[in-house]
């Protein structure tokens, strides 16, 4: 049920971001959705695109330092109070969000949340069980 | 295995007394023919006859890099040109460079010390010797090859760069040793792994590294991933070229330097005070067999200390201890002294790090700054930003509390490092850009 995350070392200056881009453009990747985290000296770029090996290859060809992440994907209704339930129930359980973001588009009437945790498998099982719809990857790569 | 048995094993006391009998001949020949020595032995009241015991070495004065530029080109030769074969010239990064001359016999010399080198490193005969060190006015490339057709090797004359044309050369012509610097050694394995050539695959056997400083953790790393035996090779061009000292590679411990040819001293570089065994000091160098530019108290301003503890391969020359640097790399960061491979040292310690660095050091204000870049190979990436700034606090950490230096080490991407075909460049000192 999990979904494939690529991540991307960057030093932060001019352009590497753009270069990263043009890489996965040229090699035909489309990116679903994308999220950066920085810091003065370096950011991560995470990454679900519709190829994820082929985009994890074409980066590494070009030199950058690459790895797969497994994430959780959930739909979140869209109302007040939706996030926390999700975030309450994960807290109930005592599994820790390391980050998340959102992914782009929706699904019929809800949003979507990438989430990554620090035990992927039992999040997803209690996530399940308290009828939260976890989004299989094979649906995100083609929305 | 030796090359020359008797001469590597000679007795400590045989050592000696032929090391005496040619320094009293080196000193009369450099008084009749180098003005230099003439004025400066006599300066220090230093005659014909006045070395009688190995101890009165210490009363000579010693011979600098710079007193080899004042003489330049020819003027420290001991041998009119008639009888120079050979003429080699080191790197001149600041002014003219330092120039040398070889007679027939002093190629014949070293010739054999490279070939006892080789022997000592674990080649043969029927090796194929790959001999990436440069070849030109740079020791490197003419010394190792002498010494390799000397052993009766085949040896492949591949100078340095065009690093796929090596790699092809080191998988068709199936060769078993390596000769490089260490850093070039690790660039070949790193280029052919993108060509999908795995460095563990060829017929390698032993890689003898030198002309740069490099630490034990490199050799572990160098070791793994080309799978060989890897042994630390010392020369400079001043004293003879490579294979003045040569890791054995029965106990890699030390560098057994040819005491039949070259008397070695440790000397505080501050005071030039004499320093015993199992100190660190800088390596002096007096040349007892060389005809054509011969030394005396050659300061070579390495950093090593010396051993006469017996070895288990059995050769009975002193050892002297891998180079901490050079006390001109020597790093002064707010008053604290710092080699770039103690740092490398501290680098390779840590999990997944590659041995891709550089120091950057700055002056802000009045306070010097180091920084250390440190290349992100897969093997030490996360995707979190949290893990990543935890393995730099811990590598500044260890530098601060091993070395007593501040530091502050950023994260670059792979490559980003220049790489080197011949000596790594591993520091930037923005201090004496004005």
């Amino acid at each position: 049920m999990h979904v494939e995350q690529i991540s991307v070392f960057i030093e932060n200056k001019f352009g590497r971001l753009a270069e990263v881009t043009r890489i996965l453009g040229d090699a035909g990747v489309n990116i679903r959705t994308l999220s950066l985290a920085d810091t003065s000296d370096f950011g991560i770029l995470r990454l679900i695109v519709d190829h994820t090996d082929h985009a994890k290859s074409a980066l590494k060809e070009r030199g950058f330092t690459v790895s797969k992440t497994e994430v959780v994907a959930v739909e979140i209704p869209d109302r007040p109070g939706g996030l926390a339930d999700v975030l309450q129930a994960l807290d109930e359980e005592g599994i820790n969000v390391e980050y998340m973001y959102a992914f782009v588009e929706r699904n019929a009437e809800n949003a979507v949340m990438i989430f990554r945790f620090d035990e992927t498998q039992k999040a997803i099982a209690a996530l399940v069980a308290r009828q939260f719809a976890v989004l299989p990857g094979e649906r995100l790569y083609g929305m | 295995m030796f090359f020359n048995e008797e001469f590597e094993t000679l007795p400590r006391e045989a050592i000696e007394a032929l090391q005496l009998k040619r320094l009293k001949t080196m000193v009369r020949r450099v008084l009749k023919n180098v003005p230099f020595y003439r004025e400066s032995l006599g300066k220090a009241g230093i005659g014909a006859d006045s070395v009688k015991t190995l101890q009165d070495l210490a009363k000579l004065p010693f011979t600098y890099k710079q007193d080899l530029r004042d003489s330049y080109p020819y003027r420290m030769f001991a041998a009119p040109m008639e009888e120079i074969v050979r003429i080699h010239a080191s790197s001149g990064t600041t002014g003219k460079p330092t120039v040398v001359g070889y007679t027939k016999k002093d190629i014949d010399n070293w010739s054999e010390l490279m070939a006892r080198s080789f022997v000592a490193a674990g080649a043969h005969k029927g090796d194929i010797i790959h001999n990436s060190y440069g070849y030109g006015l740079f020791t490197g490339g003419l010394g190792a090859h002498y010494g390799a057709e000397r052993l009766g090797a085949s040896v492949i004359p591949m100078s340095g760069g065009n690093t796929k044309k090596q790699i092809m050369i080191m998988q068709d012509f199936g060769s078993t040793v390596l000769t490089c610097t260490p850093s070039y050694s690790l660039f070949m394995a790193e280029a052919a792994r993108e060509e999908g050539i795995d460095f563990r695959d060829l017929k390698l056997r032993v890689g003898i590294f030198g002309a740069e400083p490099w630490s034990e953790e490199m050799r572990a790393d160098i070791e793994q991933k080309l799978n060989i035996s890897a042994v630390d090779i010392y020369g400079l061009s001043e004293i003879m070229g490579p294979g003045v000292a040569i890791e054995c590679c029965e106990a890699k411990q030390g560098l057994h330097i040819w005491e039949d040819h070259f008397i070695p001293e440790i000397i505080d570089p501050e005071t030039g005070e004499l320093l015993g065994a199992g100190r660190e000091g800088e390596l002096v160098i007096t040349t007892i067999t060389k005809e054509g530019i011969p030394l005396i108290r050659y300061r070579t301003r390495d950093i090593t200390s010396i051993s006469y503890e017996p070895c288990i391969c059995g050769r009975t020359h002193a050892r002297i201890a891998r180079m901490s640097g050079r006390s001109d790399d020597m790093l002064i960061i707010r008053g604290v002294n710092v080699f770039p491979s103690q740092i490398e040292s501290i680098l390779m310690g840590v999990e997944g790090v590659e041995p891709h660095y550089l120091l950057v050091v700055d002056r802000h204000e009045t306070l010097d700054t180091l920084e250390v870049q440190v290349e992100v190979g897969e093997q030490m990436f996360s995707d979190e930003v949290k893990h990543l700034q935890a393995l730099s606090l811990r590598i500044e950490k260890q530098i601060k509390e091993m070395l007593g230096v501040t530091c502050r080490v950023r994260l670059v991407e792979p490559k980003s490092i220049t790489r080197s075909e011949g000596k790594a460049k591993r520091v930037i000192d923005k201090r004496n850009q004005a």
